[in-house]
């Protein structure tokens, strides 16, 4: 909220650059976002009285002025029309400084010396662009010789304030000042609000009833004989000030009002309140309305308005109605003060698309009390402005008035609570600057005036102490008491450990939205019937396109590669540990999953390497690769099933090349996804010491061919089943095919280790061991020796 | 004969001085000491002599053969420290040229500041908790004193999966979770993904990380917030730096504050990132709300505490200087291989 600096002024004597002030009232709670200083740059521009003025001697375009600056009267050349003898304007003196940084000095102008210039209003950074020709003139009996930034009023500028949603008074600049008045120790000023009533009787100009306790009070006044014309300059300064465009007197006052103490008003023209008769009552589902825009809308029962007899002239507490705005020939006006409920105008402004000064302030839930202060002062401005009589009486419909609220507050408890000390008296005092009645004894007797709603318990009571006793006074202390240990959980412990294997091995880990579009399960060929369709949607996405919640991480990574890929970087490592989220009975499975992309110089056993790392790390023994046929995102030849202990915890492979041309990428994708819970449930804890081995082992070599559909695992079995007393390792060295090797075959070589741990073995055992494994291996699987 | 002992003597000397390898000094050896050698034939000469002066003769000869002995092994010594000197010479290689490396990849900057942001509250006695990020608008909002129709639920653009389900706003639901399941004293950080439907844009993403913080006991004061969370900021952003708490507001603390903390980029001098200001603003923090304690079971008239919430895009953002909160969700390769 926009707070002209000189506006706040007129209700607290504080007399601090307007920096220092924005400074201590962020540090008491009012924060200010911007400090805008108008006139800041300008410099040594004063107002001077143009004595005379003649033609220059050698440019017809050009006159030469004499000009009274106060002290002296210097000559100055001017290309401007609009001036005339007599006139008081801005003068830039020699060595002056414009906003911009731009500096006058003097010199000579066709022969001609000037010393200085004379300003328009965009020079002098009041207005935006010269929309208003020449010389800004000043007007007659302004004093001469004065600094230009006193008599426009550019010094001090504006305090632009973010007031968050508890302080429903401090939208008013009586709030802020309250708020002054409570940091710096000043007395609060009161409000004007006299006025003389004429003898009629408002009664016979208005009826007012309320049909709906969404409106808590309904107040009125009446003006008569109303002059509409402009408002005077200093209001129309301040209402552009804080943001408001100026309208006319009228309408002007209720901005005025509303800026000045947080309560909107509304204006309307009694010529067009049919039958003479307010009535706040719930709007019609379609009922249709005009606002003040000129937009027509539709309203609905959910909504209150403002009505007369033939339909709405008001959307209350939003925007008033087109037909009964205040017009030039408007001579009898009704100035509404109502206070309205708070959620109920926030959600018809959000329904609407109308957030209105008005709106903003109402759905803060304003102090119904602050009504009459408002009424008053509006009608105090018409008296002050000289533009209307107001109509003796007001109509006043208030049927649960709010009382201030009372509690007890333990002045000790609050010093223990906040950690600092201080007196309960200076406690008093300074709840006593924020309008607060304090009765003083053990505890404190605090009675909240109605205006803070937001203070109905003692930590409310201990917040405005410690704002006012500034939080940077607090003292900075180590929490005491029982020591607490912080334990990793093994699930946190153990991720951390499945990145770091990945980080080594070369992977970077990636960051992707948890939400994916509904198409990117054809992308990566989910039958219509998969599970992984069943997915948790959003009610109101930001688009389709992230409008369901993952149920898998595959589409988020093929995404990652595709980015990549497009942007050439064709060598790509990458991985994510992120959740999915799956519906279920009350909230939704969000198991954490770990998928791992590669693109590049790679191919399926690099990926396969890489989790078997990842297991070998945690320990993790009985894992079992199924091949997969049917697993829709995958080359069939090309995908493993990931078995732990039998149960299936995941999938890895080579991407299916349809699935590949979807995401545009022109090479082989290598991808994996596993859940990790089945992982860290598996994850073996306890290592056991065996001793080094004692006897010597025997290293045999064995190279076979075997038919191509023969799997390793096959062989491997075979070996450990028919060696498994004697043999320590079997390790595959060769994979061939080629030259030598009969088509549809392939050779395989593998080194095997003997050892017995209790003695050394002879040559005769290894021989006959080693002998059945050959024989078996070409009794089982064809083998032959090669 | 004395005389020829004294001969070779010099003669072998001044072979073995001459000799520059392990081979010619073998063959001095042979050529002198060897079973046909010179001092061999002359000590087998020995016979003829008188036996007053076999012993004489017979003594100095030993002593020649000791002194050829000892010349050789020093020269065998000194030729193999050349030897070896010269072989070192010829193998210099060129140390500039690269190592061979094992590719090593690198985790996002997002969580690689998160696990730095956790080392420091794990060592002043904080647990991780963790929460679920499609979350009940009870914890989300009610819980925390933001009923329906709260205004501050407009400052939160909510995503709805239904009525009583939403995408977790911030991690402050984990509060109340927290405290049903444990029981003081807690501390605790929750950091995790919250959801804001903000329209994408250079520093709005729908998806962004936060940290909450929880810490109730016996006795927490508001003195204890500053002194944890001034602690933490100087561990993470340097011993210098200072910290400012301004009043603000939160439905579930109270008080409530801001904590700004002195620009890390300037210093404090004012620059282009703090705004000229030299303070950014890291996190809100107040005590928690006597309700929110309630809510988590806890009885406020013999617990408090204080809780705290700060976001990690905006603070990883300004430490690594990225502009463009897009960057960290889009996972350009060559962007994450940049820290």
């Amino acid at each position: 909220m926009k707070v002209p600096y000189n506006w706040l002024l007129e209700y607290v004597d504080i007399e601090k650059d307007i920096r220092e002030v924005a400074d201590a009232l962020t540090m008491s709670g009012s924060k200010v976002e911007e400090v805008i200083e108008y006139g800041k740059e300008i410099d040594k521009v004063v107002t001077g009285l143009i004595e005379k003025i003649e033609r220059h001697p050698n440019a017809d375009k050009l006159r030469v002025c004499q000009v009274n600056v106060g002290e002296e009267v210097i000559q100055i050349v001017t290309g401007a029309e609009n001036v005339q003898e007599g006139d008081t304007v801005p003068v830039a003196l020699h060595g002056s400084t414009l906003p911009g940084g731009v500096k006058i000095k003097k010199g000579k102008l066709r022969g001609v010396d000037s010393n200085g210039m004379l300003c328009s209003e965009a020079e002098l950074g009041i207005a935006d662009d010269d929309s208003v020709h020449g010389i800004m003139i000043l007007p007659k009996g302004t004093p001469i010789g004065v600094d230009i930034k006193e008599i426009l009023g550019l010094k001090g500028g504006i305090l632009d304030f973010e007031i968050t949603s508890n302080r429903a008074d401090c939208f008013g600049i009586y709030g802020i000042a309250r708020e002054a008045s409570a940091k710096f120790r000043v007395p609060l000023k009161g409000i004007e609000t006299s006025f003389k009533e004429k003898d009629e009787n408002i009664k016979d100009y208005i009826d007012v009833e309320v049909k709906d306790d969404l409106c808590r009070r309904y107040a009125a006044r009446v003006v008569k004989n109303v002059k509409i014309g402009q408002s005077p300059e200093w209001m129309q300064q301040r209402l552009m000030d804080a943001g408001v465009r100026p309208i006319n007197n009228i309408v002007d006052i209720t901005n005025y009002v509303m800026l000045e103490l947080g309560q909107p008003m509304h204006a309307f023209d009694h010529r067009f309140i049919n039958g003479k008769r307010i009535i706040v009552r719930r709007a019609e589902d379609g009922e249709k309305f005009t606002t003040l825009d000129g937009v027509e809308r539709t309203l609905d029962s959910s909504m209150l308005v403002i009505a007369d007899e033939k339909g709405a002239v008001a959307v209350a507490g939003v925007m008033g109605g087109l037909d009964s705005e205040i017009k030039d020939d408007t001579t009898t006006v009704v100035f509404e003060c109502a206070n309205f409920n708070g959620p109920n105008v926030r959600l018809t402004a959000k329904k609407l698309g109308l957030r209105t000064e008005s709106s903003s302030r109402f759905e803060k839930d304003l102090d119904p009390n602050l009504v009459d202060l408002a009424l008053d002062r509006a009608c105090h401005l018409v008296e002050a402005l000289e533009i209307g009589e107001v109509v003796g009486g007001k109509i006043d419909i208030y049927k649960n008035p709010v009382k201030p609220y009372t509690l007890e507050v333990d002045p000790n408890w609050i010093n223990d609570f906040i950690g600092i000390n201080i007196s309960k008296e200076a406690m008093a005092n300074m709840l006593g600057y924020l309008g607060m009645k304090v009765e003083v004894g053990d505890k404190l007797k605090i009675e909240v005036p109605t205006f803070r709603q937001d203070i109905r318990i003692k930590e409310d009571v201990a917040e405005e102490i410690a704002r006012l006793y500034g939080y940077d006074k607090i003292k900075a202390e180590k929490i005491k008491g029982e020591a607490v240990e912080a334990v990793l959980t093994r699930e946190q412990r153990l991720t951390n450990i499945i990145r770091n294997v990945l980080v080594n091995r070369g992977f970077f880990e990636i960051n992707t939205y948890s939400f994916i579009s509904p198409k990117a399960f054809d992308k990566i060929r989910l039958p219509e019937d998969s599970p992984l369709r069943n997915t948790v949607k959003i009610l109101n996405p930001l688009g389709e396109d992230f409008s369901i919640m993952r149920t898998t991480l595959i589409p988020s990574i093929m995404e990652t590669l595709k980015i990549n890929y497009a942007r050439d970087n064709k060598e790509v490592k990458i991985f994510e540990v992120a959740k999915t989220y799956h519906p279920a009975e009350n909230m939704p499975y969000e198991p954490v999953k770990l998928s791992i992309g590669m693109i590049g110089k790679v191919d399926f056993y690099d990926l396969k390497g890489v989790i078997e790392n990842i297991l070998y790390v945690l320990g993790i023994d009985k894992v079992d690769y199924e091949r997969d046929e049917k697993n829709p995102i995958f080359h069939p030849g090309r995908c493993a099933k990931l078995l732990v202990r039998r149960k299936s915890v995941g999938y890895f492979g080579e991407v299916h090349p349809e699935v590949a041309e979807n995401y545009e990428i022109e090479d082989r994708i290598y991808v994996a996804e596993i859940e990790l819970m089945p992982l860290f449930e598996a994850y073996k804890t306890e290592r056991k010491y065996k001793p080094l081995p004692k006897y010597p082992a025997v290293d045999r070599d064995i190279a076979i061919l075997v038919k191509d559909e023969v799997a390793v695992a096959e062989i491997e079995n075979i070996i450990w089943k028919i060696g498994k007393e004697i043999v320590e390792q079997v390790k595959l060295f060769d994979v061939y095919k080629g030259k030598q090797v009969p088509e549809g075959m392939k050779s395989v070589a593998y080194s095997i280790i003997y050892r017995r741990e209790d003695r050394t073995l002879t040559d005769e055992e290894v021989n006959k061991v080693h002998e059945s494994i050959i024989k078996s291996l070409s009794e089982k699987l064809g083998a032959q020796l090669r | 004969m004395r005389e020829q002992l004294e001969k070779i003597k010099l003669e072998a000397l001044e072979e073995i001085k001459e000799a520059t390898n392990s081979q010619r000094i073998d063959e001095i050896r042979v050529k002198y000491l060897g079973k046909k050698g010179s001092l061999t034939t002359i000590l087998r000469g020995m016979g003829s002599l008188s036996p007053e002066e076999r012993p004489i003769i017979g003594k100095f000869a030993n002593e020649v053969r000791e002194f050829i002995e000892e010349e050789i092994k020093k020269a065998l010594l000194n030729i193999k420290n050349k030897e070896r000197e010269l072989k070192i010479k010829g193998e210099y290689i060129d140390i500039t040229m690269p190592g061979k490396k094992v590719e090593i990849g690198g985790i996002h900057p997002l969580n690689k500041v998160l696990d730095e942001i956790k080392d420091i509250f794990f060592g002043m006695g904080f647990s991780i908790a963790e929460g679920p990020e499609v979350e009940l608008d009870y914890y989300n909002f009610e819980a925390l004193n933001v009923p329906k129709n709260h205004p501050a639920r407009d400052e939160q653009d909510t995503f709805y999966i239904s009525e009583n389900l939403v995408l977790r706003t911030q991690t402050s639901p984990i509060q109340v979770r927290t405290m049903e399941k444990t029981k003081p004293p807690i501390r605790i950080i929750a950091p995790g993904r919250v959801y804001r439907s903000d329209a994408v844009d250079a520093t709005h993403s729908p998806i962004f990380y936060q940290i909450e913080g929880l810490v109730v006991d016996k006795g927490i004061t508001m003195a204890n917030l500053k002194g944890t969370l001034e602690t933490f900021a100087k561990r993470f952003f340097g011993e210098k730096t200072r910290t400012k708490f301004r009043p603000h507001h939160f439905p579930f603390t109270e008080p409530s504050a801001e904590m700004d903390v002195s620009c890390f980029v300037c210093g404090g001098e004012g620059c282009r990132v703090c705004k000229g200001s030299g303070w950014i603003e890291i996190l809100g923090c107040g005590m928690v709300h006597p309700d929110v304690l309630r809510k988590g079971g806890i009885d406020p008239d013999e617990y408090s505490g204080f809780a705290f919430g700060m976001g990690l895009d905006r603070i990883v953002m300004i430490k690594y200087g990225i502009d463009d909160i897009r960057l960290l969700y889009e996972n350009d390769i060559r962007f994450l291989k940049q820290f």
